[in-house]
């Protein structure tokens, strides 16, 4: 059989489905700056001297990790009203679980980070007098941050392709709104394709801009 | 503690349904993975030792697997396939998306694994007279298995993961299970965190497994 | 004179714009241990992998027992890869990073050859490694994988699993170079004991005292290009050319 294609519905929808896919950036970059300051904390925990600390760290991460993330989307959106938390809409709940969840990875990412530290910064930065803080603030975590550079932009990258499950809780975001436009005009493969089409090329024209950060800023190990 | 109501009586009374979305779980993990991964062990041997045409096209589906979310690939397979008058059920439209999608990311792990194997082993296969599929069979693919195995049990706590977004197009697997549980007796938070749990419980484990099997093969690295 | 086991005519080969071989003329009797020396860069290395088909060479023929190697007779096609496969089997070769497999065992290493390549019953196989593993001294290591072997162990390995398959030539391509010096000894005794056994060797190497006393003659490559050749003791002792002099003198007045 001969598929007709035929764009122009589409095109009519064009600009809901650039305004989903809008959305989704910015809840995958609000999720991404929650959660690095999660990571980040999560990451100084795991090296806390306090066992308990470390323990709750690790129990938080692996959880996190090994959870489907819908499910956790359904438990956030669906569960805490349960215990008397109302006063969340849709977007906020979807933020607030894919924070949760980049958190985790972004731990590990932090984690990873810290240890490959070489320790002549450190020690220059003892060198020249700074106090502990002073320490992480200037010396470590500007050098952590440029080592883990890379995998900050992959995770970005994954978080955005992560905002397509927040249509299971009907956030118009591309993914919910190009199923509406095919709900709505059955142009199944027109609708699919563009919407496709335009996560790929969302998706490289992020991690292009961030390998031009990378570039940039570069540090020689 | 066990009247009706409680967790523990509605567990129960739903251990059917349940029991079958975890055993739908399970044999959806099971066979996206080893489709994937026949996928990807053919198409990283191929990324690597193809001739260009076939180089090429694997290339762009990688790519573009990799720039598309999941639930688009499940979604557009639900739909496309249907449209092509293929009668299809949710589960194997399913199966195509995420096995499509486990087998774009196992070429790129395998690929990688491949050509991380260092050149001195492809010569002194060369140079005791191995064709070129006997080196592939007795020198790299043994070797590239053994580092392709940390990636590989990280994707297949992703499958698993992953199963569950074939309940939005209706296959009932353990969260459209608990869903339809809940649905019911209305504990949401309590069936929602037991099957989180289910879900933590067996991903740790396959980890700890990977974790294990590595550490024991980790000498025969280079 | 018989026919020349090796014989290399005219060979050249180039990386992009940068011609490596410049016209390489040898010829090696069977039986004999030629040693190649030379600055880094002078050739000697790419010459050797270009006689196993390592390296393709773009002009020029060469022959091993009065086959040719690499290319179609007549044309510069290269022959098909079972064929290329079946040459590469008759001419062992030793590197200079041992390329052991990681995954293999002392004895699986020796007898995958045999095996896979020439077909032989497996224990047939392994009673001809656990021969040459007594040979190189490492009977005692034949179920140990490499990570659990020195560098001087596994570079005999590796040797053991080159003359198992009763080549008609080994390359030995600066065999000891990545050794620890107080290993390089173990590894030397054993060529010599395969030298002494009337081994034809082509061996590519910086240990000078070795070449003097092991090999029957000394080829000097400079550019590119063979520059000198002749018996060890006339060579090294008194070079013609300014060059191998001044080559010769970074190995600190060994032999005056």
């Amino acid at each position: 059989m001969t598929y007709q294609f035929n764009f122009d519905v589409i095109f009519r929808s064009f600009d809901k489905m650039l305004a989903g896919l809008w959305l989704g950036l910015w809840l995958a970059a609000l999720s991404l700056a929650i959660g690095t300051v999660i990571g980040l904390l999560a990451a100084y925990g795991r090296q806390s001297r306090l066992a308990p600390l470390r323990a709750v760290v690790w129990t938080y991460v692996e959880i996190i990790r090994n959870c489907p993330i819908l499910l956790l989307i359904f438990f956030v959106y669906f569960g805490l009203p349960e215990l008397g938390i109302f006063f969340l809409g849709k977007i906020e709940s979807f933020v607030i679980t894919l924070s949760i969840y980049a958190g985790a990875y972004l731990c590990e990412v932090f984690r990873a980070g810290l240890a490959s530290m070489p320790a002549r910064y450190v020690e220059a930065a003892k060198a020249i007098g700074l106090r502990p803080v002073q320490r992480q603030v200037h010396v470590v975590l500007p050098v952590m941050f440029r080592i883990t550079l890379p995998a900050l932009s992959n995770n970005l990258i994954s978080l955005f392709k992560d905002t397509s499950l927040a249509a299971a809780i009907a956030i118009p975001e591309l993914t919910f709104v190009t199923r509406q436009i095919n709900a709505n005009t059955f142009r199944v493969m027109e609708s699919w394709l563009t919407a496709s089409a335009l996560y790929l090329v969302t998706c490289y024209a992020i991690a292009w801009l961030l390998r031009r950060v990378e570039r940039r800023y570069a540090v020689i190990r | 503690m066990f009247e009706p109501g409680s967790f523990l009586y509605e567990a129960w009374a739903a251990r059917y349904g349940l029991l079958a979305g975890l055993a739908t779980t399970a044999r959806l993990s099971g066979i996206t993975i080893v489709i994937g991964s026949l996928i990807g062990i053919l198409g990283g041997v191929a990324l690597s030792y193809g001739p260009w045409p076939v180089r090429l096209l694997l290339r762009g589906y990688v790519d573009a697997v990799r720039g598309i979310p999941v639930l688009v690939l499940i979604l557009f397979s639900y739909y496309g396939l249907a449209l092509l008058g293929i009668q299809i059920s949710p589960f194997t439209a399913g199966v195509v998306a995420l096995g499509g999608f486990c087998g774009a990311h196992m070429s790129e792990t395998v690929r990688g694994a491949i050509e991380s194997i260092p050149i001195g082993q492809t010569e002194a296969g060369k140079a005791i007279g191995l064709t070129f599929w006997q080196r592939l069979r007795y020198v790299l693919l043994p070797q590239a298995i053994r580092r392709l195995l940390p990636p590989w049990v990280n994707t297949a706590v992703e499958m698993v993961k992953g199963t569950t977004l074939l309940s939005i197009i209706g296959v009932v697997e353990l969260l459209l299970a608990t869903q339809q549980t809940i649905a019911r007796n209305y504990l949401v938070l309590q069936f929602y965190f037991a099957a989180g749990m289910l879900y933590v419980l067996v991903n740790f484990a396959i980890s700890q497994l990977g974790a294990l099997i590595e550490r024991r093969t980790a000498h025969f690295r280079y | 004179m018989a026919q020349p086991l090796l014989r290399a005519i005219d060979v050249h080969k180039r990386f992009g714009a940068t011609e490596v071989l410049k016209g390489i003329d040898l010829e090696v009797q069977q039986g004999e241990v030629v040693a190649i020396i030379g600055a880094s860069g002078s050739g000697k290395t790419t010459f050797l992998r270009c006689i196993n088909l390592l390296e393709e060479f773009h002009q020029g023929e060469i022959q091993v027992d009065g086959e040719r190697i690499g290319y179609t007779e007549g044309t510069h096609r290269r022959l098909g890869e079972t064929a290329i496969s079946a040459q590469r089997a008759k001419i062992g070769m030793v590197f200079q990073s041992y390329n052991l497999f990681p995954h293999m065992t002392a004895e699986q290493n020796v007898t995958l050859g045999l095996i896979k390549v020439q077909k032989r019953p497996k224990a047939e196989a392994v009673e001809t490694a656990r021969r040459w593993l007594d040979r190189v001294g490492l009977s005692e290591r034949r179920g140990h994988y490499p990570y659990q072997l020195s560098g001087g162990q596994q570079q005999r390995v590796a040797i053991a699993r080159a003359v198992a398959m009763e080549p008609k030539l080994v390359l030995f391509d600066e065999v000891t170079s990545a050794l620890d010096p107080e290993l390089v000894a173990e590894v030397l005794a054993v060529m010599q004991d395969l030298a002494k056994s009337g081994m034809t060797m082509l061996v590519v190497s910086h240990e000078m005292l070795f070449v003097r006393e092991v090999a029957t003659r000394v080829v000097f490559m400079e550019g590119g290009r063979i520059a000198e050749q002749g018996p060890p003791d006339a060579l090294l002792v008194n070079p013609k050319s300014e060059r191998l002099a001044t080559f010769l003198g970074r190995f600190h007045g060994v032999f005056r």
